[in-house]
């Protein structure tokens, strides 16, 4: 078990034929993930890495009972590549493409709401269980080993090193979610936690924070209230300055809302320690564990 | 996000069908003597700046006569504001005011819906207000495939306190903005104060419109007719995006170079957990190849605050060979005289470890020997 991707998700891959797509489809085969199939517009009947293309969602899904979608459709068609998914039924969507206009993002998660998708993203490295040998994403797998701990992040490499840590200290994961640096994602962080909370391998969570917004806030008021397993935090930008944004476009503290302070002291607040430095996290862990 | 200047704005306002006060935008003394003639009242001559506040730095002042505006004028044109020169004036007509209502709609991100803001007290920042007299903000979150309706901004002036014929001339302020929202992906947009005048009239005295960077492409229009760049840059930054490398500039003395934007965060931290301050935020990106690698080097390096580099690298899509490559390239082409420290794991880590070693060029497996390291450098540099 894990949430949201297992050994019985079949992929497909939107935008596949272009330099990312290819690249990241054949690194997710190469990993174990079972990519039935890829979408381009225009490009069926080709193949890209022995992956057949169709020319809509669809048809792929079809033709290969497909339950997922991965889209790196560039960010001008990234909403329109999203809302086919929803349309077709695929469940998770995660979305790779970075810079998705916000107004975009907000049409496809209220879609995905009505139909009960989740989104994953958008500018997500993706998902992974390893467990299932499945990633549906760009992170690197081999850093991720299976075990008991959930991590969700709002970051990409931050993650990998967070992830790296863990394995290193002998501590697995049962599935990684990177849920987006954009201001708008679908999938939240209290959602994570929500999904991680009822699902029964899952016997730690860490979540990997960063300046802008409230969402570990909320996290944490509902950590507070509803979860009795170790939860483990960390949070980017403890030194960013207000009014900058620090590479994502959702990490910006606004006025005096935003702070990694705020988000600290709401996580301790909840019962749950923040590591001052990424390899704290694993240290933090063991000692819960 | 692309922001606009309020007599920008107040021109998509126009064209929207807005009441503004009377008046022009002036560039010299001059010019404002001559639009405050056209205008045949007292006016309000306003800084044209891309920043808050500006009423609180001096930057907005009242004049009788045309003479006097030019006075007033030149006063301001001669300003800093937060650091920004003042180019541009706006005159208009002085308001007669009844009373100062704020009106507003931004982007909610734990709802993810557009959110519509109004306040019967208007003149002070949403922000003020909120702490000072959260009572009276009305709020009407925007249904993401309804739109706003009429009925909905009806209500919001009702909520507000208004009533009689006001209640549709307000609603038709709040319409007008949502129409605008959609139609230039609007990130935040601001009337404050939208003035009631004591003759009963709406008029939109001040205007804020900020543009969702990520969606400009389909505003190629509009940035034309601006005849400026979308953000105000410095010759780093400039050169930073258009690499397509977030970068920031802070107070301290350390370049931090990374690949990933919480990662780039947390080395930042990590600097500062060992009692040194970054000078740099500079994000590769995914996937960086020795020559963007060497770029993000030479960018760094241009900003005289520098003292010492710090390069952290988690390996993924980004390979250490190449990181190494642009590192050594770097070095060779244009010399790196500030102490540098690398710390540098994940994919092909080996190959850009023996490319170091072979230049002689030291690295560190741990971001946290990392920062320690180039806090103790820049200590004996400094």
């Amino acid at each position: 078990m894990a949430v949201l991707v297992d050994k019985d998700t079949r992929v497909i891959i939107q935008g596949i034929t272009g330099s990312q797509g290819t690249f990241h489809s054949a690194a997710m085969k190469e990993y174990g993930t079972r990519v039935v199939a890829g979408v381009t517009p225009g490009k069926g009947g080709t193949e890209v890495n022995g992956v057949p293309v169709y020319d809509s969602v669809k048809e792929a899904r079809d033709a290969h009972d497909a339950t997922a979608s991965v889209i790196f459709v560039p960010a001008p068609f990234a909403g329109d590549a999203a809302l086919e998914a929803i349309a077709a039924n695929l469940n998770p969507v995660v979305i790779i493409t970075e810079h998705v206009p916000v107004r975009d993002e907000m049409r496809v998660i209220h879609a995905a709401a009505a139909k009960g998708t989740t989104i994953i993203g958008p500018n997500t490295p993706g998902i992974i269980t390893p467990g299932a040998r499945q990633k549906l994403g760009i992170m690197p797998g081999h850093v991720f080993a299976d075990g008991p701990v959930a991590l969700m992040s709002r970051s990409g490499t931050l993650t990998y090193e967070i992830a790296a840590g863990m394995t290193n200290a002998g501590i697995g994961i049962t599935t990684a979610i990177g849920l987006g640096g954009d201001p708008c994602v679908g999938l939240t962080t209290v959602e994570a936690v929500r999904l991680f909370e009822k699902d029964p391998v899952t016997k730690a969570m860490v979540i990997v924070g960063e300046i802008g917004g409230d969402a570990e806030e909320r996290a944490a008021a509902y950590i507070k209230e509803y979860v009795d397993i170790p939860v483990v935090g960390f949070i980017a930008g403890r030194t960013a300055p207000p009014g900058k944004r620090m590479g994502h476009v959702g990490a910006i503290i606004s006025g005096s809302s935003g702070t990694a302070a705020a988000k600290i002291k709401a996580l301790n607040d909840a019962g749950v320690p923040v590591a001052e430095k990424p390899s704290d996290v694993a240290r933090l862990l063991k000692e819960m564990l | 996000m692309m922001k606009l200047f309020e007599h920008e704005a107040k021109d998509i306002f126009r064209n929207f069908g807005m009441p503004t006060p009377p008046g022009g935008v002036a560039r010299t003394p001059e010019e404002a003597k001559k639009r405050a003639e056209e205008i045949g009242k007292p006016v309000v001559v306003k800084a044209q700046v891309l920043t808050g506040k500006r009423g609180k730095a001096g930057g907005v002042k009242f004049a009788d006569t045309p003479k006097e505006a030019a006075k007033v004028a030149k006063q301001i044109l001669t300003m800093r504001i937060n650091d920004l020169p003042v180019e541009a004036v706006l005159v208009e007509e002085k308001l007669d005011i009844a009373q100062e209502i704020y009106a507003g709609i931004t982007i909610d991100r734990n709802e993810r819906k557009y959110v519509v803001i109004g306040s019967s007290a208007g003149g002070m920042s949403i922000e003020e207000l909120a702490a000072e007299q959260p009572e009276k903000i009305i709020k009407r979150y925007v249904e993401p495939f309804l739109g706003f309706q009429p009925f909905e901004a009806r209500e919001m002036a009702i909520a507000m306190g208004f009533n009689g014929k006001d209640i549709s001339k307000l609603a038709s302020f709040f319409l007008k903005l949502w129409k605008i929202v959609e139609a230039y992906d609007v990130e935040l947009t601001e009337i404050n104060p939208l003035i009631l005048t004591k003759d009963g009239r709406f008029l939109a005295a001040d205007a804020r419109l900020n543009i969702d960077d990520n969606a400009l492409y389909r505003h190629k229009d509009l940035i034309e007719k601006l005849k400026r760049e979308p953000v105000e840059q410095n010759e780093r930054e400039r050169r930073a995006s258009e690499e397509g490398m977030a970068y920031v500039e802070l107070d301290g003395d350390i370049a931090c170079i990374c690949n990933g934007a919480g990662l780039t965060m947390a080395t930042l931290d990590a600097v500062a957990l060992h009692g040194g301050r970054a000078s740099t935020f500079l994000d590769l990106g995914g996937g960086a190849d020795a020559e963007r690698v060497e770029k993000g080097i030479e960018i760094a390096l241009m900003y005289p605050k520098v003292k010492a580099i710090l390069i952290n690298i988690m390996g993924g899509i980004t390979r250490c060979d190449e990181v190494a490559k642009g590192i050594v390239a770097a070095r060779k082409e244009k010399g790196i005289d500030v102490p540098m420290v690398i710390r540098m794991v994940g994919t092909n880590e080996e190959e850009g470890q023996k490319i170091l070693n072979e230049a002689g060029i030291p690295f560190l497996s741990t971001m946290e020997e990392a920062a320690s390291k180039v806090v103790e450098l820049v200590k004996e540099v400094s």
